[in-house]
């Protein structure tokens, strides 16, 4: 098969920009461990609350470090329960202040849902029987929308919350 | 369109077939869009 | 070398022209329900008789992301066929088989889904369940496919023993790859509709495996796409050229380009399931290295598709650097169509390697950043190329012409298609960088600043669908002029051929056993020990969940 040595330029170029691309995120993903979210562990999708993150007790936002917090979620059609504040009502806005890593900890009672902060790289799939969970460094400052962005069903879209990073 | 027409024209062919660097140019320019439109939306997501 | 095209017989046409009428009614029905939902989510219209916007999303995914691509691609393959290797009465009468089950099933499908019994959306979306009706017309659909590939095998197969020693026609073979990944794809989703949800549909299994039922649909629903990408590239490849006055420009290559595509097309499923839990991110990376590799014959595919080009206009004796491009046929809807349709592949497949970048992936996954990407991809490359081949192919089955009137108003089709599809898959681009969430009705969420933009980007694509709807409506009406009024003659049915001298393609192009091994090889090492841990890590099962999408 005869190739004009153009398209061989061409086809080396091409492919040596795919191996470039490749090779910066396999190295931020092996290396630095940006790896897209993909964690492991399971759990009985009807019994969430036997898992110690997911009572309703620990559910919301928890200060584990200086700067280090843990968001505990149960997603479930249509809501998210991000816990309840002091007076009993539920909490729709997870505060942190700029630079603070933040372990978001997400699993669904009933289906597949989604869980994205909007305009940050938090962005994860939750599956029932699954637990999600991604660390994110929350780099700038505003007001994120938390927003279901994975098909639920007729309520889909009122399936949010809010991140509200400060100076 | 006789074979006897196109053997004459054949240098003529080849050399017009085989000058490419139009396809070349243009496939270049199509590669850097590539290149500098992912660079541009990684530092977008290291941004965030 | 036998290149003389076959005459299509009045029975063949009628059977092609069947599966374009499915074509031009999906293609309203499926656009009417895009208008309507780029209306709602503008926030200044809502459905009327309590319809829920969940359902026309369905129906518009499952009508042109299915049923429009499917028998489109299906009777035009078939018309390749039939002039480049022949089809037999026999034959005929298997291929109209394939056409009546794949009705059937659209049919099924579709009234379930209009009724609001399976708004599951058409990547399914289990545990929500739909009513079985859904699940078996949709196997049907498949099914009814199949039937139509395997007419395709068989007639290469009695084509080559007739005659012996050939190379197949380059339609054909092209053709053959493309039913090949489609039977090797769809085992994927006929299993995980047949094993998984239609005994549980049905209540015979009580629980589902969620994971599984995912990655078995996207092992289909990457070469889904690609399934529609490759009759776009076989125009590009065998029928532009003629349409523009010049010969092919490499068989050999074009041969390898698809049999590149067969191979890296199915092994990369987990690049759609990469924010996924239960997924060893290893093994995600690894298919994301596979998915790099589909670009390649992509890569090949620009560089002849220019090269053609600029063949051509040299020969015609253009001299200086891009003279040839100028030259093109401009005012010819045959090429502008196609022709739009390869331009918006470039910013198209350059979103589509950022998709795939693993980690990078969360910039954008589930965002409308997706919807705009397949708006580009899906609806401007591979519809405009459809478009383009309508206007000889109707004709040209019809015994009527495309004349200098219809012409002009298929380039008008083609500005107003691509004006709109600019605003509307733009602004879905945007919004979708702003975090804006895709498959979502209207909302408002908690206010703010934030979603005040995106509902701005939405009035955009609102605007963007209104024109697309004018050109959908203005390109059904082209399709019933050229069906019906147009007055009788010849249209060309336009395939290239080879340069005299052009090279002999090397026999091994055509050793089906290697390049089928290879690609089962890939599948094997792609998948086996990722599903295998799927298996064996999955957590207890979902029972249905009927009542969230209102049954
Ligand atoms: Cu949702
Ligand atoms: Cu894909």
């Amino acid at each position: 098969m005869h190739l004009h040595k153009y398209e061989k330029i061409w086809l080396v170029f091409g492919m040596a920009s795919l191996v470039l691309f490749l090779l910066i995120i396999g190295f931020a993903a092996f290396w630095k461990g940006t790896h897209p979210q993909s964690h492991m562990e399971t759990i009985d999708p009807q019994n969430v609350e036997a898992h110690d993150a997911f009572k309703p007790e620990n559910l919301g936002i928890r200060e584990v470090a200086d700067g280090k917090y843990i968001v505990n979620i149960v997603a479930s059609a249509f809501n998210y329960d991000f816990g309840k504040d002091t007076e009993g009502n539920a909490n729709k806005t997870i505060r942190v202040p700029k630079g603070s890593t933040v372990l978001y900890q997400i699993t669904t009672k009933d289906v597949v849902h989604g869980f994205q902060v909007a305009g940050t790289n938090v962005n994860m799939m939750v599956e029932p029987g699954h637990i999600s969970r991604y660390e994110a460094v929350m780099k700038n400052v505003g007001e994120f929308t938390i927003v279901c962005n994975e098909y639920c069903g007729i309520g889909h879209h009122q399936m949010y919350g809010t991140v509200e990073v400060y100076e | 369109m006789g074979k006897g027409n196109s053997k004459q024209h054949q240098p003529n062919s080849n050399e017009s077939t085989h000058n490419l660097k139009g396809t070349f140019i243009a496939v270049m320019l199509l590669g850097v869009f590539i290149l500098v439109s992912w660079f541009g939306f990684y530092a977008l997501f290291l941004s965030r | 070398m036998t290149k003389v095209q076959l005459p299509l017989s009045k029975k063949e046409s009628r059977l092609y022209m069947a599966f374009m009428w499915v074509t031009y009614i999906s293609l309203f029905v499926g656009g009417l329900m895009g208008l309507l939902q780029t209306l709602v989510r503008s926030g200044k219209y809502t459905l009327p008789f309590n319809i829920d916007y969940y359902t026309i999303l369905t129906v518009h995914g499952v009508i042109l992301g299915l049923v429009l691509t499917t028998f489109f691609i299906i009777g035009f393959q078939f018309s390749l066929m039939g002039k480049t290797v022949g089809i037999s009465d026999k034959q005929l009468k298997v291929a109209w088989l394939s056409f009546w089950v794949m009705l059937v099933g659209t049919i099924m499908a579709a009234i379930t889904i209009l009724v609001g019994e399976a708004s599951v959306l058409y990547t399914f979306y289990a545990p929500l369940r739909a009513h079985p009706a859904f699940y078996i017309g949709l196997a049907l659909v498949i099914v009814g496919s199949w039937i139509a590939a395997f007419v395709n095998f068989r007639q290469l197969y009695v084509w080559k023993k007739a005659h012996k020693g050939e190379k197949s026609p380059l339609p054909a073979f092209m053709v053959i790859i493309n039913m090949l990944m489609w039977f090797i794809a769809t085992i994927g989703v006929a299993t995980s509709v047949l094993v998984l949800f239609i005994p549980w549909s049905l209540g015979y299994a009580e629980t589902i495996n969620v994971l599984l039922s995912r990655t078995l649909f996207w092992y289909f629903g990457h070469p889904l796409v690609y399934f529609w990408l490759l009759p776009a590239y076989m125009a590009w490849y065998v029928v532009i050229p003629k349409i523009i006055g010049g010969k092919l420009f490499s068989d050999a290559l074009a041969r390898m380009a698809f049999i590149l595509l067969l191979m890296f097309s199915i092994p990369v499923g987990f690049h759609h399931q990469l924010t996924e839990p239960g997924i060893d991110p290893t093994w995600k990376f690894i298919q994301v290295v596979l998915t790099f590799m589909v670009v390649i014959p992509s890569l090949m595919t620009a560089f002849s598709i220019f090269a053609t080009f600029e063949t051509t206009g040299r020969r015609k004796g253009f001299k200086s650097l891009f003279g040839w491009f100028k030259k093109l046929p401009w005012k010819d809807v045959r090429f502008l169509a196609p022709f739009i349709g390869m331009a918006a592949f470039i910013p198209g497949g350059a979103g589509g390697i950022v998709n795939a970048s693993h980690q990078m992936n969360a910039l954008v996954h589930n965002t409308i950043w997706i919807t705009g990407h397949f708006h580009l991809t899906a609806a401007t490359t591979v519809v405009l190329t459809f478009f383009g081949i309508t206007y000889w192919l109707v004709p040209h089955l019809t015994g009527r012409r495309l004349t200098p009137r219809l012409n002009k108003l298929g380039i008008i089709q083609t500005f107003i298609w691509t004006f709109g599809m600019t605003i509307m898959s733009g602004s879905m681009h945007i919004q979708g960088l702003l975090g804006g969430p895709r498959r979502s009705s209207f909302s408002e969420y908690a206010g703010g600043e934030q979603v005040a933009t995106w509902i701005n980007y939405q009035i955009a694509q609102a605007v963007g669908g209104t024109i697309l709807f004018i050109g959908i409506l203005l390109m059904v009406y082209i399709f019933i002029q050229l069906t019906f009024f147009a007055p009788r003659g010849v249209q060309e049915y336009p395939i290239a051929v080879e340069e005299d001298d052009a090279e002999p393609t090397p026999k091994i192009l055509e050793n089906w056993y290697l390049w089928i091994g290879i690609t089962i090889a890939l599948i094997l090492f792609a998948y086996t020990i990722p599903v295998i841990d799927i298996i064996k890590h999955s957590p207890p099962g979902s029972p249905p969940f009927d009542w969230l999408i209102g049954r």
